[in-house]
Protein backbone atom coordinates (compact mmCIF):
# COMPACT_ATOMS: atom_id res chain seq x y z
CA UNK A 1 0.00 0.00 0.00
CA UNK A 2 1.08 3.50 -0.73
CA UNK A 3 1.09 5.55 2.54
CA UNK A 4 -0.59 8.98 3.01
CA UNK A 5 2.48 10.68 3.06
CA UNK A 6 3.30 9.83 -0.47
CA UNK A 7 -0.14 11.48 -1.89
CA UNK A 8 0.57 15.13 0.79
CA UNK A 9 3.89 15.34 -0.92
CA UNK A 10 2.52 15.16 -4.09
CA UNK A 11 -0.22 17.62 -3.23
CA UNK A 12 2.11 20.01 -1.75
CA UNK A 13 4.07 19.69 -4.98
CA UNK A 14 1.22 20.73 -7.06
CA UNK A 15 0.34 23.45 -4.96
CA UNK A 16 3.78 24.62 -5.06
CA UNK A 17 3.96 23.77 -8.63
CA UNK A 18 0.72 26.05 -8.93
CA UNK A 19 1.90 29.31 -6.84
CA UNK A 20 5.02 29.37 -9.31
CA UNK A 21 2.80 29.57 -12.44
CA UNK A 22 0.74 32.62 -10.71
CA UNK A 23 4.02 34.19 -9.74
CA UNK A 24 5.84 34.24 -13.55
CA UNK A 25 3.35 34.14 -16.22
CA UNK A 26 2.05 37.31 -17.51
CA UNK A 27 -0.88 35.79 -19.63
CA UNK A 28 -4.08 35.82 -17.71
CA UNK A 29 -5.71 32.60 -19.35
CA UNK A 30 -2.52 30.87 -17.75
CA UNK A 31 -2.86 32.11 -14.68
CA UNK A 32 -6.13 30.93 -14.20
CA UNK A 33 -4.67 27.78 -15.29
CA UNK A 34 -2.24 28.09 -12.15
CA UNK A 35 -5.12 28.30 -10.11
CA UNK A 36 -7.17 25.29 -11.42
CA UNK A 37 -3.75 23.26 -10.51
CA UNK A 38 -3.69 24.61 -6.57
CA UNK A 39 -7.00 23.74 -6.43
CA UNK A 40 -6.66 20.23 -7.71
CA UNK A 41 -3.97 20.05 -5.54
CA UNK A 42 -5.45 20.53 -2.35
CA UNK A 43 -8.64 18.72 -3.65
CA UNK A 44 -6.35 15.70 -3.42
CA UNK A 45 -5.03 16.28 -0.07
CA UNK A 46 -8.92 16.19 0.86
CA UNK A 47 -9.66 12.96 -0.95
CA UNK A 48 -6.37 11.34 0.72
CA UNK A 49 -7.00 12.20 4.33
CA UNK A 50 -11.07 10.79 3.62
CA UNK A 51 -9.41 7.58 2.28
CA UNK A 52 -7.25 7.63 5.49
CA UNK A 53 -9.90 7.80 8.39
CA UNK A 54 -12.80 6.70 6.29
CA UNK A 55 -14.65 9.35 5.93
CA UNK A 56 -17.00 10.80 3.40
CA UNK A 57 -16.92 13.86 4.20
CA UNK A 58 -13.74 14.86 2.91
CA UNK A 59 -15.18 13.86 -0.79
CA UNK A 60 -17.89 15.58 -0.31
CA UNK A 61 -16.10 18.70 0.46
CA UNK A 62 -14.47 18.25 -3.22
CA UNK A 63 -17.29 17.67 -4.76
CA UNK A 64 -18.35 21.79 -3.30
CA UNK A 65 -14.90 22.84 -4.07
CA UNK A 66 -15.50 21.56 -7.87
CA UNK A 67 -18.30 23.47 -7.49
CA UNK A 68 -16.64 26.56 -6.17
CA UNK A 69 -13.63 26.47 -9.16
CA UNK A 70 -16.54 25.35 -11.75
CA UNK A 71 -17.86 28.77 -11.13
CA UNK A 72 -15.02 30.68 -10.27
CA UNK A 73 -14.05 29.76 -13.92
CA UNK A 74 -17.30 30.43 -15.76
CA UNK A 75 -16.87 34.20 -13.88
CA UNK A 76 -13.18 34.36 -14.61
CA UNK A 77 -13.49 33.32 -18.30
CA UNK A 78 -16.28 36.01 -18.61
CA UNK A 79 -14.12 38.61 -17.46
CA UNK A 80 -11.31 37.71 -19.06
CA UNK A 81 -13.61 37.53 -23.11
CA UNK A 82 -14.19 41.37 -21.20
CA UNK A 83 -11.00 42.33 -20.87
CA UNK A 84 -9.80 41.37 -24.42
CA UNK A 85 -12.42 43.15 -25.80
CA UNK A 86 -11.79 46.32 -24.47
CA UNK A 87 -8.25 46.25 -24.08
CA UNK A 88 -7.01 43.70 -26.56
CA UNK A 89 -4.32 42.09 -24.34
CA UNK A 90 -4.30 39.34 -22.17
CA UNK A 91 -0.98 40.40 -20.69
CA UNK A 92 -1.66 41.48 -16.83
CA UNK A 93 1.02 43.96 -16.92
CA UNK A 94 -1.21 46.10 -19.41
CA UNK A 95 -4.25 45.40 -17.13
CA UNK A 96 -3.34 47.91 -14.59
CA UNK A 97 -6.62 50.19 -14.71
CA UNK A 98 -10.26 49.65 -13.73
CA UNK A 99 -11.24 52.18 -16.31
CA UNK A 100 -10.31 52.84 -19.73
CA UNK B 1 -11.33 -7.51 -5.02
CA UNK B 2 -7.22 -7.50 -4.40
CA UNK B 3 -5.49 -4.18 -5.85
CA UNK B 4 -2.92 -5.02 -8.29
CA UNK B 5 0.33 -3.45 -8.14
CA UNK B 6 -0.65 0.00 -6.42
CA UNK B 7 2.88 0.79 -6.19
CA UNK B 8 3.63 0.90 -9.54
CA UNK B 9 0.41 2.37 -10.47
CA UNK B 10 0.95 5.39 -7.76
CA UNK B 11 4.40 6.23 -9.57
CA UNK B 12 2.69 5.87 -12.77
CA UNK B 13 0.10 8.37 -11.86
CA UNK B 14 2.15 10.77 -9.89
CA UNK B 15 4.87 11.47 -12.79
CA UNK B 16 1.86 12.31 -14.92
CA UNK B 17 0.78 14.43 -12.95
CA UNK B 18 3.54 16.64 -12.23
CA UNK B 19 4.96 16.40 -15.39
CA UNK B 20 1.16 17.58 -16.46
CA UNK B 21 1.45 20.40 -13.72
CA UNK B 22 5.34 21.96 -15.02
CA UNK B 23 4.06 21.68 -18.33
CA UNK B 24 1.37 23.71 -17.32
CA UNK B 25 4.02 26.45 -15.74
CA UNK B 26 6.65 26.38 -18.58
CA UNK B 27 5.38 25.99 -22.11
CA UNK B 28 4.71 29.73 -23.49
CA UNK B 29 1.44 28.61 -25.80
CA UNK B 30 -1.58 28.51 -24.10
CA UNK B 31 -3.40 25.73 -25.88
CA UNK B 32 0.04 23.62 -24.76
CA UNK B 33 -0.78 24.48 -21.16
CA UNK B 34 -4.26 23.52 -21.27
CA UNK B 35 -3.22 20.05 -22.85
CA UNK B 36 -0.71 19.57 -20.10
CA UNK B 37 -3.47 20.47 -17.37
CA UNK B 38 -6.27 17.76 -18.77
CA UNK B 39 -3.14 15.28 -18.55
CA UNK B 40 -2.57 16.41 -15.20
CA UNK B 41 -6.55 16.44 -13.95
CA UNK B 42 -7.21 12.59 -15.97
CA UNK B 43 -3.99 11.52 -13.83
CA UNK B 44 -5.19 12.88 -10.75
CA UNK B 45 -8.81 11.05 -11.39
CA UNK B 46 -6.56 7.73 -11.22
CA UNK B 47 -4.99 8.60 -8.40
CA UNK B 48 -8.73 9.27 -7.00
CA UNK B 49 -9.75 5.76 -7.99
CA UNK B 50 -6.71 4.01 -6.19
CA UNK B 51 -7.82 6.01 -3.03
CA UNK B 52 -11.35 4.61 -3.12
CA UNK B 53 -13.17 7.62 -4.18
CA UNK B 54 -14.40 6.31 -7.84
CA UNK B 55 -17.56 9.11 -7.40
CA UNK B 56 -14.94 12.09 -7.58
CA UNK B 57 -12.95 10.50 -10.16
CA UNK B 58 -15.67 10.27 -12.28
CA UNK B 59 -17.04 14.36 -11.23
CA UNK B 60 -13.33 14.73 -11.83
CA UNK B 61 -13.27 13.77 -15.44
CA UNK B 62 -16.84 14.99 -16.62
CA UNK B 63 -16.76 18.14 -14.71
CA UNK B 64 -12.91 19.20 -14.70
CA UNK B 65 -11.41 17.39 -18.00
CA UNK B 66 -14.93 17.57 -19.85
CA UNK B 67 -16.41 20.77 -18.48
CA UNK B 68 -13.57 23.68 -17.44
CA UNK B 69 -11.31 22.56 -19.74
CA UNK B 70 -13.33 22.70 -22.74
CA UNK B 71 -14.57 26.13 -21.44
CA UNK B 72 -10.79 27.35 -21.21
CA UNK B 73 -10.08 26.08 -24.79
CA UNK B 74 -13.08 28.02 -26.24
CA UNK B 75 -12.00 30.82 -24.36
CA UNK B 76 -8.40 30.66 -25.85
CA UNK B 77 -9.70 30.09 -29.34
CA UNK B 78 -12.14 33.22 -28.64
CA UNK B 79 -9.11 35.39 -28.38
CA UNK B 80 -6.33 36.15 -30.50
CA UNK B 81 -3.43 34.22 -29.81
CA UNK B 82 -1.37 35.02 -32.40
CA UNK B 83 -1.13 38.78 -31.37
CA UNK B 84 -0.45 37.78 -27.42
CA UNK B 85 2.43 35.05 -27.99
CA UNK B 86 4.41 37.62 -29.52
CA UNK B 87 4.13 39.38 -26.22
CA UNK B 88 6.44 38.59 -23.35
CA UNK B 89 5.06 35.20 -21.50
CA UNK B 90 6.99 35.66 -18.00
CA UNK B 91 7.54 38.41 -15.92
CA UNK B 92 10.77 39.18 -14.10
CA UNK B 93 9.16 37.43 -10.46
CA UNK B 94 11.19 34.28 -10.66
CA UNK B 95 13.25 35.25 -7.85
CA UNK B 96 9.85 36.16 -6.07
CA UNK B 97 8.46 32.69 -7.52
CA UNK B 98 11.40 30.88 -6.16
CA UNK B 99 11.31 32.48 -2.76
CA UNK B 100 7.69 31.43 -1.84
CA UNK B 101 7.98 28.01 -3.66
CA UNK B 102 11.15 27.34 -1.43
CA UNK B 103 8.87 29.08 1.98
CA UNK B 104 5.76 26.62 1.05
CA UNK B 105 7.94 24.12 0.66
CA UNK B 106 9.98 24.34 4.11
CA UNK B 107 6.56 24.78 5.38
CA UNK B 108 5.23 21.61 4.26
CA UNK B 109 8.46 19.56 5.19
CA UNK B 110 8.91 21.07 8.65
CA UNK B 111 4.86 19.64 9.41
CA UNK B 112 5.31 17.07 7.62
CA UNK B 113 8.71 15.60 9.74
CA UNK B 114 7.25 17.07 12.57
CA UNK B 115 3.70 15.33 12.39
CA UNK B 116 5.31 12.22 11.16
CA UNK B 117 3.46 10.28 14.23
CA UNK B 118 0.04 11.35 13.08
CA UNK B 119 -0.22 9.93 9.59
CA UNK B 120 -0.11 6.15 10.12
CA UNK B 121 1.94 4.15 7.42
CA UNK B 122 -1.14 2.36 5.96
CA UNK B 123 -4.58 3.30 4.15
CA UNK B 124 -7.27 0.76 5.00
CA UNK B 125 -9.51 0.05 2.36
CA UNK B 126 -13.66 1.30 2.63
CA UNK B 127 -16.28 -0.17 0.59
CA UNK B 128 -16.32 1.19 -2.67
CA UNK B 129 -19.29 -0.45 -3.98
CA UNK B 130 -21.43 1.65 -1.70
CA UNK B 131 -19.53 4.86 -2.32
CA UNK B 132 -21.57 7.03 -4.60
CA UNK B 133 -24.73 6.19 -2.93
CA UNK B 134 -23.82 7.16 0.55
CA UNK B 135 -22.66 10.40 -1.00
CA UNK B 136 -25.74 11.03 -2.03
CA UNK B 137 -27.57 10.34 0.98
CA UNK B 138 -25.01 12.65 2.58
CA UNK B 139 -26.00 15.13 0.25
CA UNK B 140 -29.13 14.79 0.29
CA UNK B 141 -29.52 14.31 3.71
CA UNK B 142 -26.56 16.45 5.98
CA UNK B 143 -25.69 18.74 3.77
CA UNK B 144 -29.34 19.82 2.31
CA UNK B 145 -28.60 23.15 2.84
CA UNK B 146 -24.94 23.52 1.23
CA UNK B 147 -26.34 21.46 -1.70
CA UNK B 148 -28.90 24.39 -2.42
CA UNK B 149 -26.45 27.12 -2.09
CA UNK B 150 -24.18 25.17 -4.03
CA UNK B 151 -26.95 25.19 -6.86
CA UNK B 152 -27.76 29.12 -6.20
CA UNK B 153 -23.80 29.94 -6.59
CA UNK B 154 -24.05 27.92 -9.71
CA UNK B 155 -26.86 30.26 -11.04
CA UNK B 156 -25.53 32.94 -9.92
CA UNK B 157 -21.93 32.43 -12.00
CA UNK B 158 -24.22 31.54 -14.87
CA UNK B 159 -26.08 35.30 -14.88
CA UNK B 160 -22.75 36.88 -14.27
CA UNK B 161 -20.99 35.18 -17.00
CA UNK B 162 -23.85 36.05 -19.34
CA UNK B 163 -23.79 39.67 -18.30
CA UNK B 164 -20.10 40.36 -18.20
CA UNK B 165 -18.88 38.43 -22.11
CA UNK B 166 -22.14 40.06 -23.53
CA UNK B 167 -21.53 43.17 -25.70
CA UNK B 168 -24.58 44.68 -24.93
CA UNK B 169 -27.62 43.58 -22.68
Amino acid sequence: MVPLSNYLALSGILFGCGVIGFLIKRNIITIFMSIELMLNGVNLSFVAFAAQWHALRGQIFVFFVMVVAAAEATVGLAIIIAVYRTRETLNVDRVNLLKL
Amino acid sequence: MQPVATTFFFYFLAALTLAGGVLVITRKNPVHSALALIIALLAQAGLYLMLYAPFVAGVQIILYAGGIMVLFLFVIMLVNLERSQREEQFNKQWLLGIIAATALGALFITIFVRGRAIFPVHIAAVAEESNTQEIGLMLYGNYMFTFEIASLLLLVAIIGAVVMAKKRI
